[in-house]
């Protein structure tokens, strides 16, 4: 299991290669990726995304390890910047290696629902014009964890 | 104890970090007394419901002691993802 937050961009296929060749004969290995959405208006030129250091370390940790120990996966690994980024950026991606892939599926999932409301991340968004904004928590990413 | 702030809340007090000495017992006491210091905490912490705390790099909640505590960060709900 491994856990990176890091302000330089990743390679996304690097990254599941080289998953999927570690994860072995897990049988089934699952991949998301998030990328900086292109604003309504196409307004937005960039999203700067802020954290926590040392307890966003130990939020995925404390995610992942909840993940790998519930589904019994393999693998995990969750990747997740932060710094400037732009339109069509990766932000984040998690990968996980289980035996089937429901288990795969689902705890992909639950990373990515734990780590919208409980990693101490914070987005703004950087319009053309200069006009700044702190992207709000959605309700719905809150209600979201009940399902676990 | 060190106080820490983050996205907006840091942007509305105007500093990142800070060294606060106080008797405060609980995460609430704290807040009075940073909001009972100038109009800009006082902006920053009014409205709680809008607001997250964490004690040594974990969640807490406002009526937490803060005995032992030597980390405590405000911020807004996180936007991770």
């Amino acid at each position: 299991m491994r856990v990176r937050v890091q302000q330089a961009p990743f390679d996304f296929g690097e990254e599941a290669n080289g998953f999927a060749r570690d994860a072995g004969a897990a049988g089934a290995v699952v991949t998301f990726t998030g990328v900086v959405r292109e604003a309504d208006a196409g307004a937005m030129t960039v999203m700067e995304i802020e954290h926590y250091p040392g307890m966003t370390e130990k939020a995925l940790q404390k995610i992942a390890t909840e993940a790998v120990a519930r589904w019994e996966l393999t693998d995990a690994l969750v990747i997740h910047r932060y710094g400037r980024l732009q339109p069509g950026d990766q932000i984040m991606m998690v990968a996980t290696a289980a035996q089937h892939r429901v288990a795969a599926f689902e705890a992909a999932e639950y990373l990515m629902d734990y780590l919208k409301s409980r990693a101490p991340f914070w987005k703004k968004e950087i319009l053309a014009d200069g006009a700044a904004d702190w992207v709000a928590a959605k309700e719905a990413d809150e209600d979201a964890l009940t399902r676990w | 104890m060190d106080v820490l702030y983050f996205a907006w809340v840091r942007e509305r007090i105007g500093l990142p970090k800070e060294r606060v000495e106080t008797t405060a017992v609980t995460v609430a006491e704290l807040i009075e007394e940073l909001m009972a210091r100038d109009e800009r905490y006082a902006a920053a912490f009014g409205d709680l419901s809008a607001l997250r705390v964490a004690l040594d790099q974990e969640l807490a909640e406002f009526d937490a002691p803060l005995s032992g505590v030597r980390e405590v960060a405000f911020f807004p709900p996180m936007t991770g993802g």
